[in-house]
């Protein structure tokens, strides 16, 4: 069985054992991974999907941290990779939540029921008590027949005992599910643990009568289980199953999604897309380094042409390094540091619910608003992660709304400095306009595209605080991700708008586009400069806003269309990649006319 | 009758559910056909939040339609 073929996957040291780490969502698995492994940890793109694996080493043993699931199946990104993992290493370190035991143990049965060699790692038991909950630890070892060791991670308590469970090798292929062997016998199937995985379709995203069989037969079973081991009360419920209510009922629900959005607002608009960014790009860079680097250019480069590429208005060693770093980097680590936060504590499947209703209107279902709020982040990201909506009008839909509507990390915070300062009131309008946008299109691409949209599904985490170590890391590897990718792009385009620039190309494109920017937009004619920028990437182009002199109300005109204008190169490229070229150009042309019709409208009422 | 009907606090059985994806998703949160269940809260014309022992599960009001429950005496 072991066949190195997790190490192979991952491109990982294959002189090393591996122990997968297997759970649901949320139940601390990457707090254990971090206990186990310290800091020595690597971060492995899964091939083909959006999911990152983490794995780190612990004495003779590579330990992979796999996405969280329900079972081992192919519903979504991670339940494909988790599902790879899992059927390609035979010891698992399988961790559950004490309080949510009833859902995580069929998992945990199912792993068993693959024969895996298994150690339960039954997590948090501090949270146990204040719920009321009881359980009796022996007699759940002895109903699953594998080593379960009580741990609350957070605290560091019980990562002894497991570490130590894992120096005796205590893996153990535990009780499987009865009559599973009499369900396969039925159908003319031999048990072993790949004809199971062949009758439970783990290959596939489809569903079966197998299946469901199977899994009824399963979940039978670990009820029983639950139901032998676990005394619990739910009359006393805690604090924060009060929380969670009032996130949910939409009177306070509401408000309070709003103020999160206020907070954001002023975290990235505020103290970072100004205050930051005044001392990082003007002070940092615009002064200190823009001095020091067109000194050093001037003394080697004589030629004025290539002085004009390497440290001009657009140059390579000019504007590049000061927008890259001085202004895109920290919004980047701000705009993660704060999903991350939102991330680790359990609030995103509550706005999910919060907006299912409103989202119905549009064809999606509440689920959509992950990617929705993942766009914010990156547009290119989202557009992946739509693969976890259920129907293909469901993607189409959101895609399109991504591409048009929603301004990526870098851009909102720049729009956000902007926006703030020309006053409360063109927040407002800014905000109403961009929601209608959103809410007209989404109507009426619901009516024109065909197909069937499904409906919400999904589990409430329990509410967290999110621990600092985990935010600060998920923060470090989404920005590294974000602006590794964004680097080599960002510094052809300016390299071809520094050409255009010293060759005099871009006043002739300029001159071009006047009657739409000028005549139409009544805009100065450089924003010409911020729609070719906005082509490669958005919030390249909203950082040339920035440089531009204008009245307060063209300004407004300027934002509300380079927001509404084309999606980026990159998305366009995944958009593609996901849906054809035919779709992606239909989603680029529509947004370049509604862009340029909301704009020009808005310019005649108010300028 | 069947899920989107039931009020806050109300206490009902699963007795079907009709989506055959939507039975396998729920088996693996811990719900099947013959769950007691809790609305611990609901949104006009949006989705129910279930409880079962300590797990919350948001269901969208069109999948609810689709789920018959009985009620708790």
């Amino acid at each position: 069985m072991n066949c190195h073929c997790v190490q192979e996957m991952l491109n990982i040291p294959d002189d090393k054992e591996v122990i997968a780490l297997v759970g649901n969502p949320n139940v601390g698995k990457s707090v254990i991974f971090n206990k186990l492994t310290g800091r020595y940890v690597e971060v492995s793109n899964y091939p083909g999907t959006t999911v990152d694996v983490n794995y780190g080493f612990y004495k003779d043993y590579v330990i992979v941290d796999t996405p969280g699931v329900y079972g081992i199946s192919s519903f979504n990104d991670e339940e494909i990779v988790t599902r790879d993992i899992v059927l390609n290493t035979q010891k698992i370190i399988n961790v559950v939540d004490s309080v949510h035991l009833d859902r995580d143990l069929f998992l945990t049965q199912q792993l068993i029921d693959y024969q895996k060699e298994v150690i339960v790692v039954l997590n948090m038991v501090d949270e146990v008590e204040k719920n009321n909950i009881k359980i009796d630890i022996e007699k759940l070892k002895e109903n699953l027949g594998v080593e379960v060791i009580a741990t609350s991670a957070s605290k560091g308590e019980g990562i002894d005992k497991l570490k130590e469970a894992i120096d005796k090798n205590l893996f153990k292929k535990g009780k499987s599910t009865p009559n599973l062997e009499k369900i396969l016998e039925s159908e003319g199937k031999k048990f072993s643990w790949e004809s199971l995985a062949e009758a439970e379709n783990v290959f596939s995203s489809s569903v079966s009568e197998l299946q469901e069989n199977i899994y009824a037969l399963r979940r039978t079973y670990v009820d029983e289980i639950f139901n032998k081991t676990v005394k619990f009360d739910t009359k006393k419920l805690e604090f924060k199953n009060k929380l969670s209510q009032v996130l949910i009922n939409p009177v306070t629900g509401i408000p309070i999604l709003l103020a999160t959005l206020y907070i954001m607002y002023y975290f990235m608009g505020v103290l970072v897309a100004q205050r930051l960014v005044d001392f990082t790009m003007n002070t940092v860079m615009g002064e200190y380094y823009l001095g020091f680097i067109k000194g050093i250019v001037g003394k080697f480069v004589s030629n004025l042409f290539l002085q004009k590429i390497i440290v001009g208005n657009y140059g390579i060693l000019s504007m590049f390094p000061i927008i890259f770093f001085g202004l895109l980097f920290p919004l980047v680590v701000a705009f993660h540091l704060f999903m991350s936060i939102l991330e680790d504590s359990g609030y995103l499947p509550r706005i999910a619910a919060l907006v299912d209703r409103v989202f119905n209107k549009i064809g999606l279902n509440g689920r959509a608003i992950i990617p929705i709020i993942l766009g914010f982040g990156c547009v290119t990201m989202a557009t992946m992660t739509t693969r976890i909506l259920g129907s293909k009008r469901e993607r189409l839909i959101t895609m399109f709304l991504l591409g048009l509507t929603i301004p990526c990390s870098a851009q909102l915070g720049i729009i956000s400095g902007l926006i703030s300062r020309l006053g409360f009131w063109y927040l407002i309008a800014y905000i109403l306009i961009i929601a209608f946008i959103f809410g007209l299109v989404g109507r009426i691409l619901k009516k024109v595209i065909k197909g069937e949209s499904t409906s919400l599904f999904i589990d409430l985490p329990t509410l967290r605080v999110p621990q600092l170590s985990n935010v600060l890391k998920k923060t470090y590897y989404k920005s590294k991700g974000f602006l590794t990718e964004a680097f080599p792009i960002f510094v052809v385009a300016t390299f071809v708008l520094g050409f255009l620039d010293a060759t005099n190309l871009l006043h002739t494109i300029e001159n071009f586009a006047q009657p739409v920017v000028t005549g139409f937009l009544k805009l100065p004619k450089e924003i010409t400069e911020v729609f070719i920028l906005s082509i490669i990437r958005r919030d390249y182009g909203a950082a040339g806003l920035v440089t531009i002199p204008t009245t307060k109300s063209q300004m407004f005109v300027a934002l509300v269309t380079t927001t509404l204008f084309v999606p980026c190169i990159t998305s366009f490229a995944m958009m593609t990649k996901e849906n054809g070229l035919k779709y992606s150009v239909f989603v680029w042309v529509s947004s370049a006319v509604i862009a340029i019709l909301v704009g020009g409208i808005l310019a005649h009422i108010i300028l | 009758m069947t899920l989107d009907m039931i009020s806050k606090d109300q206490e009902v059985i699963i007795k079907s559910i009709k989506s055959k994806t939507a039975r396998v998703y729920a088996l693996r949160f811990g719900i099947n056909e013959g769950s007691k269940v809790k609305c611990v809260a609901k949104i006009n014309n949006g989705p129910i939040i279930l409880r079962k022992n300590h797990q919350e599960i948001a269901i969208g009001s069109g999948l609810a339609k689709q789920i018959e429950v009985e009620t708790q005496k």
